[in-house]
């Protein structure tokens, strides 16, 4: 059951380490070093500077190194679980530093929301990885030798193998007792090499003998894998150069135009030039969703979105296209995923003397999960003052016992819209970027909620109210079909789309699937040495079957077993 | 009127029954155990008896020998790898493994009826995966049983499901919702049940390593009592302690313990390389992204890494034997870790528990 070759008395397996693969001198299978530097417990102090790098060389690719350096990965990866990561959760760490204000700056010196670019996690990858390349340069050219090396030399005592058979066939009169020892062996040879061996044949001193060798795939697949780890280290880090993402909020009916301006964010690799993208464009028709109805195991349960999109390129035709979740858009290389999904109430607002000073369908961000929406309207232009409006959008609003509003359900059953007015200074003049989804109210007025004394403004689709001073109008329109009855079409809903070109995720993809192959093979191809000897003994041949595992082999002895019935059959039948 | 029970109604019957079924074959494997533990040492007492009649009485008495140690050893090896028939009638651990199989049929029929009446694989949330990963762990075993008798983990098996499957019934229980919009994707049927498979390999692993720790330390024991018995003088009794755990003289050797925990945890390494890769190939589909270090990202990972590091151990001169053993403890403990507490108290993407 345990792997034998470990126990071999190796002396007697002459020249039988040539063809091996190369291991580390730590490795079990391996002859330990003399001084025992091998092990790294015994250090010579005589060592010159060549001597040193030698020996730091070895350490470095040293299996106890490579595991040692494993389990500290595993050990360094996990903290990235419990503190949240600036890469994916950003909200998460803006959070941890409001209530541990304390802890948080030290956690941040020791790179804990960053952990998987931190210096220390990305040194022990580095290290593990250049331990693996070392570790990997040396055993592929050895392998590469290996492959068209013979079998070795058949040992000259088999039976000291823990795998081994014997038989003694006696010959009929007067038949020529070497020429049947040679038949055996040829016919052993022969079915070794039908089973995958590689055979040489070794006569002599008395004995005929075959050597056999197979499994040089084991090695090939240990290869491979360790050689596609480094496959998916490079595309990752090289892939992800040119690799980009961005988002984009789209209003049912409006379009999206694939260049940096249109973006609303966008984070390019380091080799990505922005001014470059490909210039295609996609609207927005449609935006299907299905709500689990009340009285449901689940009400109010999004699901089926579906973001029904017009695509075209440049010079090409108007094409329609769908993105699901888990079914993105592929265009022009780019694969456009379904972010998120919100209302978008078109709102209208008149100055006094009945202008229209703003129209738009504005984006209001979902707040729960039954589409309680917050936006903010900004008038810059057209009014005394600028105007800020800050409200809710309710898709079915109900009320709390508290008296403030809320949704009872996801759908527009009820839709309603109310608005607090700001007037004053939007802060926008100066050319401050500000988040069209934030009012900032200092330098402004309220003029309506709160304390002012002035009801908030509160409109069905359709509705227009006053604004208050005399300002003006401001119109809650309804977007329905003249022919629609109820609300469900009342208001546009917008999506918001991520964009991203992924140069990086096939080459992943390539050499994870190398890796998994290599690894079938590096685990279950047996690796091992068979010999068959056949040596005249009085009036009979004996003959011997031998095997030994190089590597875990639990299947060696029925392997051995199975060698010697099926050669002693085929050996008995005459003329075979 | 009389209205039908449900089918999920009838799904948690099932399974009622089904962890009421594992708590026998439970106990009928501890029975065996018990039984091992008493048959080893009337062998070990007929023993003493005839090397009493042979040296006289005093010598050496209640030491196992070391040699008496590694002929049980390669016996219990021959019975454990060898063909069925050279199989050791033990009357309690077919009882168990006999309820086993029934345990499972039911078990099989809560995941089905649960299924069915959910239009869907059921492996959908926290309380589906255990009851999907669980049955898978039992039909390993049971598949595992026709090639190696492996009846001695049979308690460790029945008892690690039945106080899963019981902390499921009561802590996990959900209604049947439908499926949110990212699950739906054939990934989820074959991450999720690949995941499952390699789960179970490794809970095989896993108590085969804690065996393989036991018997490598009775080995100890044994070799140095022997070598004070040897270094006394003749008439020195040693007293060696009725052993509790005698069982572990009808096992097979540390070392044949290890290779059986390696060749399963090699299999469950390949599941679970390939449920790292088809998870990001749906992460990248649902996400945008194969990779993102989120948190179930993370532990996927890290388990990844240590049964890699397991792996290692194994072919590293020094780390061979008792410490890969922890090794291989360690990577199912984070296993198991991953899959409670993590699904249950870390925050992710992978919020699929479907737990409030
Ligand atoms: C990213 C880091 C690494 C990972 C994930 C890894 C993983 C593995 C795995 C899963 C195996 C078992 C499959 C097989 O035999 O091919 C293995 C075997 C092996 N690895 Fe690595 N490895 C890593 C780095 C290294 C390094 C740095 C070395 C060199 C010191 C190394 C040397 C070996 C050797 C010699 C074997 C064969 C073991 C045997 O004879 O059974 N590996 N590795």
């Amino acid at each position: 059951m345990s792997r034998r070759s470990s126990e071999s008395p190796a002396s007697d397996l002459e020249g039988s380490e040539q063809g091996d693969p190369l291991r580390p001198s730590d490795h079990v299978d391996g002859v330990a070093a003399d001084g025992g530097s091998a092990s790294g417990e015994i250090v010579n102090p005589k060592l010159g500077p060549i001597g040193w790098m030698r020996w730091a060389w070895r350490q470095l690719t040293s299996m106890r190194n490579a595991l040692v350096l494993l389990l500290l990965l595993a050990i360094a990866a996990v903290p990235g679980s419990i503190v949240p990561q600036r890469s994916a959760d950003p909200n998460g760490v803006t959070q941890y530093f409001s209530s541990n204000p304390d802890l948080a700056p030290i956690l941040d010196k020791l790179q804990l929301f960053d952990v998987y670019t931190s210096a220390w996690f990305s040194a022990i990858y580095i290290l593990l990885f250049v331990s693996l390349i070392g570790c990997v340069i040396p055993r592929t050219s050895h392998h590469w030798k290996a492959l068209r090396a013979r079998p070795p030399r058949t040992p000259a005592r088999l039976v000291r193998l823990d795998d081994y058979r014997e038989t003694r066939v006696e010959i009929p009169q007067g038949a020529d007792a070497a020429a049947e020892a040679s038949r055996a062996v040829d016919l052993a040879a022969q079915q070794l090499k039908r089973g995958g061996y590689r055979i040489e044949r070794y006569d002599g001193r008395g004995g005929f003998s075959v050597s056999a060798e197979r499994g040089y795939w084991r090695e090939t697949g240990n290869l491979l894998f360790h050689g596609a780890l480094v496959g998916v280290l490079i595309a990752v880090g090289v892939g992800g150069g040119f690799t980009y993402t961005g988002q984009r909020v789209v209003v049912q009916g409006t379009s999206f135009v694939n260049a940096l301006t249109d973006y609303s964010s966008f984070n390019p690799g380091r080799f990505v030039n922005a001014e470059n993208l490909t210039p295609y464009t996609l609207t927005l028709d449609k935006f299907d969703i299905t709500y689990q109805p009340i009285g449901s195991s689940a009400p109010g349960q999004a699901g089926d979105f579906v973001a029904h999109l017009t695509t075209q390129q440049v010079g090409g035709e108007a094409t329609d296209g769908d993105v699901r979740v888990n079914h993105p858009l592929d265009i022009a290389g780019d694969n456009i995923y379904l972010l998120g999904n919100g209302y978008a109430p078109t709102v209208t607002i008149r100055n006094a003397a009945g202008v229209v000073v703003f129209h738009d369908s504005v984006p209001f961000l979902p707040q729960d999960t039954n589409m309680t929406s917050l936006g903010v309207i900004k008038v810059p232009d057209g009014m005394p003052e600028q105007l800020g409006l800050v409200g809710f959008f309710y898709p079915t609003q109900a009320k709390l016992d508290s008296g403030a509003f809320t949704s009872a359900y996801p759908d527009l059953v009820n839709p309603s819209l109310t608005l607090n007015v700001y007037a004053g200074d939007l802060g926008i003049n100066d050319g401050t970027p500000r988040s069209v989804y934030t009012l900032d109210p200092t330098g402004m007025t309220q003029l309506t909620g709160g304390t002012t004394g002035v009801d908030s403004i509160e409109l069905t689709p359709g509705q227009t109210t006053n604004l208050p001073n005399g300002l003006g109008t401001v119109t809650f329109e309804n977007e329905s079909p003249s022919t629609a009855t109820g609300y469900e079409q009342s208001v546009k809903r917008f999506v918001s789309l991520s964009i991203h070109r992924d140069a990086a995720g096939p080459w992943v993809l390539v050499f994870a699937l190398i890796a998994l192959g290599g690894l079938l093979l590096a685990l279950f191809v047996p690796r091992r040495r068979m010999w068959v000897k056949a040596v005249v003994d009085g009036t009979a041949v004996r003959i011997e079957y031998a095997g030994l595992a190089r590597g875990e082999d639990p299947t060696l002895k029925a392997a051995v077993d199975a060698l010697a019935d099926k050669h002693g059959a085929a050996f008995d039948t005459p003329g075979a | 009127m009389v209205r039908m029970p449900s089918l999920d109604s009838i799904s948690v019957l099932l399974l009622w029954t089904a962890i009421a079924i594992y708590a026998l074959a439970f106990i009928a494997y501890a029975i065996d155990l018990a039984r091992r533990s008493a048959l080893a040492l009337d062998e070990q007492d007929a023993v003493l008896v005839r090397e009493r009649e042979l040296v006289g009485v005093g010598a050496r008495s209640g030491v196992d020998s070391v040699a008496q140690m590694r002929a049980e050893a390669r016996a219990a090896e021959a019975s454990v790898t060898g063909p069925r028939s050279a199989r050791s009638r033990l009357v309690y651990a077919r009882v168990g493994t006999s309820l086993t199989w029934l345990g499972l049929l039911f078990h099989i029929g809560a995941d089905v009826t649960r299924g069915i009446a959910a239009g869907r694989v059921p492996w959908s949330n926290m309380y589906e995966f255990a009851l999907t990963g669980t049955m898978l762990i039992v039909a390993v075993y049971l598949v595992v049983l026709f090639k190696y008798d492996l009846r001695f983990l049979g308690s460790f098996i029945t008892g690690l499901v039945m106080l899963l499957l019981g902390g499921t019934a009561l802590r996990f229980y959900t209604e049947i919702v439908p499926l949110s919009d990212p699950l739906k994707s054939v990934w989820l049927v074959i991450h999720v049940f690949v995941a499952s498979l390699a789960t179970a390999l490794f809970a095989l692993a896993f108590a085969l390593s804690v065996l393989q720790l036991m018997q490598a330390r009775r080995e100890r024991k044994v070799i140095a009592a022997e070598e004070r018995a040897a270094s006394a003088d003749g008439d020195v009794a040693v007293s060696m302690k009725p052993a509790r755990l005698a069982f572990l003289r009808t096992l097979p050797g540390s070392e044949s313990l290890e290779s059986l925990a390696y060749r399963f945890a090699i299999i469950g390494f390949i599941f679970w390389t390939f449920t790292l890769i088809a998870g990001s190939i749906w992460a990248n589909d649902a996400w945008g992204r194969y990779w993102g270090f989120d948190t179930k990202e993370v532990w996927t990972f890290v388990i990844w890494v240590l049964y890699a590091g397991y792996i290692h151990a194994r072919a590293t001169r020094g780390w061979r034997g008792t410490r890969s053993a922890w090794l291989s403890i360690i990577g199912f403990a984070a296993v198991m870790f991953n899959f409670t507490i993590v699904n249950m108290f870390f925050k992710g993407l992978h919020v699929y528990s479907g737990l409030q």
